[in-house]
């Protein structure tokens, strides 16, 4: 199977989508002639155009705007947000408006709408433009919210979020465009949206996470087996609809878990996931469940103090060691 | 009211009898539609918010008699008029209004939330500014698929105020799209004269930097409302150039129902009702020029009573949504790990009390 980056699986998918659906159109500021701030789009303007790959002002809620009500006319429209920052000024537009179309209209119309964009952290980007608010959009009834952390997944799920009739907000990271993985070639897989998936069996403790967290537990997970530690790594890939299911039955079987996300402690979706696990499988804990997520800061600029911040695989190593004193595998 | 030029051409070059008898009984339906339904929230019929047309119903039906059934209108939540003036039938319309299952948006939406498919009538919203990109979005959409037809931004004074107006503009012209930004002007947002809101109060002129066009209208004259869309339209239909409209118009009441009005001084309001009357002003007209008599009048004045009681009995009489119907309309795609019409069921049985 060919190995590819994360970034390439999304430009080949985006490229075979606009190839398959005449409807299907790229919106997003620098996304055609500078061929995209993080090259997710590079060549697509030269291979289909500017009807089909549309450079726009800076206006995210001008133009979120235009991709909503475009969308309940039948196209498809694949927004770029050029980081998660910046959609918080067209949050209008995707929480009173395309989450709530086809609800609060009993029906009728329906908002086929991709929005892709980077969220999280890396390269002292400083205070604004380092931040996680997939949480903010998980929160809302009526959106669909994927996070992959894999090739594979970035295809398969951009795939199902174009075809799908809802709007998706499909969250990518920096850290994760140049990573690699395996991708199948001429074949038209979808991951489906909604469902979770155990990227590597373990028997000792549960690590629940999405995007680039579920590459930093997989990578834990690895180093801790060589202590004798058999973590399992519950990948989220969907986190509205958030599939607890396969989180419970996971930690039903290692009794210990811990939740890793990057975004800040309070409120955030590591609190969804403890709360989840306590009222479906309390019986089954052998310990609290430990949460890893970002320091509550406006995240500094100066290179220590912002890397410091952020959950990190030593973070993760601690709160595995935590959530296991007391058993045989740690004393 | 702000001033606005007055047109010299014949009565009955400008409509048939007909049309002028048409236009007329749709304006007093959307003003008894609209006195029946202030009734029906003061009697708990309709909860909410809800917002009245009253003496705007030349500004409406003069929109909606010069589109044709390929365009789309986006309006704010002052709507129920238009949502009327369009082609659907009262009923529904007060059904939504009474939050009842055969409602236009079955029950989910209210009076904010009117949307109708059959009509390209594509919704009431209530945010300020935010239907605004949507109708340009329709509008880019029609052109991405060389359709035919303009779409209609529909909007109140105030919203000139807010960025995506802007944003809106820019992005129209930039991207010729057919749409109007039909502005109704009653000169108030909420308690909000125009005055103390905009530093530019002749709204008509808030295009300029964009390069879009502006034209200020009577919006009690249902014909000059009629001409300015018909011309604006067939230009954006056919050159992809959006305009702004400014009709400016008299609200009768507050805000909404439950606004007592108390910015505006009573004597100006009382005044204010009578000069810019747009169904008196009308019917004064079609009487002048002897197309209809007081006869007709009283008989549209019975047919439009009967129409909207019918209105009423209907909604009073049509089932609320049920329970399990909660989450029916969450996803247009189904996908797993989303609630079921048990888990509704489960969690109104626990609300009520009943475990």
């Amino acid at each position: 199977m060919p190995v590819i980056t994360y970034r390439q699986a999304l430009n080949d998918t985006l490229g075979e989508e606009l190839a398959r659906d005449p409807n299907v159109l790229l919106m997003g500021e620098e996304i055609g002639v500078f061929q995209g701030s993080y090259r997710v789009t590079e060549g697509l303007l030269a291979e289909f155009g500017p009807k089909r790959v549309v450079d726009t002002p800076i206006a995210e809620e001008g133009f979120v705007g235009v991709a909503i009500g475009a969308a309940m006319l039948g196209l498809r429209p694949v927004v770029e947000i050029m980081t998660i920052n910046f959609i918080l000024v067209a949050i209008d537009q995707i929480v009173n408006h395309a989450s709530k179309i086809h609800y609060m209209f009993g029906g009728q119309v329906s908002v086929p709408l991709v929005i892709r964009t980077p969220s999280g952290g890396t390269g002292q980007l400083a205070a604004t433009h380092s931040q996680s608010f997939e949480n903010w959009f998980a929160y809302c009834p009526g959106l669909k919210v994927v996070a992959p952390a894999t090739p594979y997944d970035a295809k398969g799920l951009l795939r199902a979020a174009i075809r799908d009739d809802d709007p998706v907000i499909f969250i990518e990271s920096l850290a994760l465009y140049d990573t690699k993985g395996e991708v199948p070639e001429d074949d038209d897989y979808v991951v489906p949206i909604g469902i979770a998936e155990v990227k590597r069996q373990g028997t000792d403790v549960t690590v629940v996470s999405y995007s680039r967290m579920t590459a930093v537990a997989l990578q834990v997970a690895q180093r801790m087996e060589q202590e004798g530690i058999s973590v399992e790594v519950v990948d989220l890939r969907s986190l509205r609809p958030l599939d607890r299911p396969t989180i419970i039955e996971s930690v039903k079987k290692t009794n210990r878990a811990v939740v890793i996300a990057e975004d800040w402690y309070s409120y955030g979706v590591t609190a969804e996931i403890a709360a989840t696990i306590q009222e479906e499988a309390f019986d089954y804990l052998d310990a609290p469940v430990q949460r890893v997520a970002g320091l509550e800061v406006p995240l500094p600029y100066a290179k220590e103090l912002s890397a410091a911040s952020k959950p990190n695989a030593n973070s993760l190593i601690y709160a595995i060691r935590q959530v296991l004193r007391g058993t045989k595998r740690l004393r | 009211m702000a001033e606005v030029a007055e047109t010299a051409q014949p009565l009955l070059e400008r409509a048939t009898a007909d049309e002028l008898k048409h236009y007329y009984y749709q304006m007093l339906l959307l003003r008894r539609f609209e006195e029946r339904a202030g009734e029906m929230y003061v009697k708990a019929k309709i909860g909410g918010y809800c917002h009245l047309n009253l003496g705007e119903e030349a500004t409406i039906v003069g929109l909606m008699a010069a589109l044709t059934p390929d365009d789309y209108i986006f309006t704010n939540y002052r709507e129920h008029g238009y949502i009327i003036a369009r082609g659907v039938p009262p009923g529904p319309v007060m059904a939504e209004l009474f939050g009842k299952e055969t409602g236009v948006s079955g029950g989910r939406g209210g009076s904010m939330h009117l949307f109708d498919r059959k009509t390209n009538f594509m919704g009431g919203y209530a945010i300020v500014g935010g239907q605004v990109p949507l109708a340009v979005g329709a509008a880019y959409a029609l052109r991405y698929q060389g359709k035919p037809g303009v779409v209609i931004a529909q909007m109140g004074d105030g919203t000139t105020n807010i960025g995506a107006f802007y944003e809106s503009l820019n992005l129209a012209k930039l991207w010729k799209c057919p749409v109007l930004f039909f502005i109704v002007n009653n000169g108030y947002g909420m308690g909000t004269s125009v005055e103390a809101g905009s530093s530019e109060p002749d709204l008509w002129k808030k295009g300029a930097s964009f390069r879009v066009y502006g034209e200020r209208v009577d919006g009690t004259d249902v014909l000059a409302v009629r001409d300015v869309v018909r011309r604006l339209r067939a230009r954006a239909e056919a050159e992809g150039e959006p305009a702004i409209i400014d009709a400016v118009s008299f609200r009768f009441r507050g805000h909404s129902v439950i606004d007592s009005d108390r910015y505006r001084d009573p004597e100006s309001v009382r005044r204010g009702r009578e000069l810019y009357d747009p169904i008196r002003k009308f019917a004064t007209l079609l009487l002048d020029h002897n197309i209809v008599d007081e006869a007709w009048l009283k008989g549209v004045a019975e047919r439009v009573e009967r129409e909207v009681q019918e209105a009423i009995d209907f909604a009073n009489n049509s089932p609320d949504p049920k329970f399990e119907d909660l989450y029916k309309y969450m996803y247009a795609t189904p996908v797993p790990n989303t609630p079921t019409a048990e888990d509704a069921i489960r969690a109104v049985k626990i609300n009520h009390g009943e475990f």
